[in-house]
């Protein structure tokens, strides 16, 4: 426990110094925000635009989140790390919370920004949006960490960039999936990300105690079970 | 002070990197450790600071079974890899800080043990900067500086020298000499090896083919001649 809080201070205290960063990670979602909002607001809400946003930029940011690993693992920081008596599971856990962190700033950045120029959810329904993001964060990050482990570092990049953009789509990012064919929606159901999105988007709408977000709050936790088990095998066993 | 029995490493691809190796180092003795390149030195030096497991074989240090207690083997060595764990971007106070809390130090006593250890490396003042603006010498100085934090009685170093310029070698060693540890080394140049070590192994193909002081390895032969026989 000691040792997690030890890293996640160490790496925040690093994150928050580089801003731009921060911000740049969170453009592209901002840009569909700014200049495709209002374009869906003809014929959307906002309440419906922006939790799809959120699942964007959480693909973007802590998907992600493997560039920064893959950089201290070649600089030999890792194996420093490794020898110390510090536990392999904090090492990841303290990393991947960061990349949590991060990502609930950007969102705050980005519900902000989406309040000014629109948006109307209820409060409470925000902060359990940020919950799920927390969770959510630490899922991706941690797969993230797994895939910038084992694929060679030339296709890291351009695999993740790509990946990203399915999973996005599928999840109903821009556009609800009830508004696709058929096939699309049964489809769109491979995707966890669907499942979140869609609690997200009631709780963005006020419904709380509804079937929708039991099922959100359900694949979330057990996608963060499944992504911290493959993160914490690769992240243990890599050797440098 | 280390004491290793028939420690082998046999990789998924079937290559024997270590292949059944035995030694022990004495406490405060400097060991330098010899083989061409892939004659199995940082594999054998992998396994020993808990890095790799082995695939058969056992090892204590400071003690501590390399199996059954890796933390206590962690916590009583310093470990310099042959590629250091130098951020090039952060500051080095920041980053000397977290490895001495890992290590169970609280932040008062971290600062005080990073200013000891800086001095004693001839490094004070420069904690500030990013790891991206030292020379070759000092990175290698700040790679010590993070392997002695928390006083291990025992180092591994990885062919610390490799790659500094002779004054900069000349220096390392110094300090390394008057840290007054348990230290093993690996090292491609023979000349200090023979000039700096007290007993030298010399691994060829995953096992140790001599050991010894330098001049029992040597004989009536110059060390480079030695070690071309014995590494062929």
């Amino acid at each position: 426990m000691r040792d997690t809080w030890l890293i996640f201070r160490h790496d925040a205290r690093i994150m928050l110094r580089h801003k731009f960063g921060i911000l740049i990670s969170a453009a592209q979602p901002l840009f569909f925000l700014v200049l495709f909002g209002p374009i869906f607001a003809t014929i959307g809400t906002w309440e419906t635009l922006v939790p799809g946003l959120i699942i964007q930029l959480g693909l973007l940011s802590a998907g992600l989140a493997g560039f920064g690993v893959v950089f201290d693992w070649r600089s030999g920081v890792l194996e420093r790390l490794r020898v110390t008596p510090a536990g392999r599971l904090s090492l990841l856990l303290g990393r991947v919370l960061t990349n949590a962190f991060t990502l609930v700033i950007q969102t705050v950045l980005l519900v902000a920004v989406a309040y000014a120029i629109g948006l109307r959810a209820p409060v409470a329904g925000v902060v359990a949006g940020l919950l799920l993001v927390i969770v959510l964060g630490v899922s991706l990050a941690a797969l993230s960490y797994a895939a910038a482990m084992r694929l060679n570092e030339h296709l890291f990049a351009p695999v993740m960039m790509t990946a990203v953009w399915p999973l996005m789509l599928l999840s109903g990012t821009f556009l609800p999936m009830s508004m696709a064919p058929a096939w699309l929606n049964t489809l769109s159901y491979a995707s966890p990300f669907r499942y979140v999105l869609e609690a997200m988007r009631e709780l963005f709408a006020g419904h709380y105690a509804t079937g929708t977000v039991g099922i959100g709050v359900l694949v979330v936790a057990l996608f963060a079970a499944v992504s911290l088990t493959i993160g914490n095998r690769v992240f243990s066993r890599a050797n440098a | 002070m280390i004491d290793v029995h028939g420690l082998t490493k046999t990789f998924g691809n079937g290559v024997h990197a270590v292949n059944g190796v035995d030694f022990s180092v004495a406490p405060g003795e400097i060991v330098g450790f010899l083989g061409a390149n892939g004659a199995g030195k940082t594999t054998t030096m992998r396994m020993l600071t808990t890095l790799l497991t082995p695939t058969s074989g056992t090892a204590a240090i400071a003690g501590h079974d390399l199996l059954s207690d890796p933390r206590g083997v962690r916590r009583s060595i310093g470990y310099v890899s042959q590629s250091g764990g130098i951020n090039p971007v952060n500051p080095l106070g920041d980053e000397l800080e977290l490895q001495a809390m890992l290590y169970g130090m609280r932040r008062r006593e971290a600062r005080a043990r990073i200013t000891e250890t800086l001095e004693t490396l001839r490094l004070t003042g420069m904690e500030n900067l990013p790891g991206g603006a030292l020379s070759g010498g000092q990175r290698r100085r700040f790679d010590i500086a993070f392997s002695l934090l928390h006083r291990p009685p025992v180092l591994f170093l990885d062919e610390p020298t490799t790659g500094l310029d002779p004054q900069s070698r000349a220096e390392l060693w110094e300090h390394i000499r008057s840290l007054g540890l348990t230290v093993f080394l690996s090292t491609h140049y023979l000349e200090e090896a023979e000039a700096l070590c007290d007993r030298l192994l010399v691994i060829d193909s995953g096992r140790i083919a001599a050991q010894g002081t330098p001049a029992e390895i040597k004989g009536e032969r110059t060390l480079t001649e030695a070690f071309m026989e014995i590494a062929s």
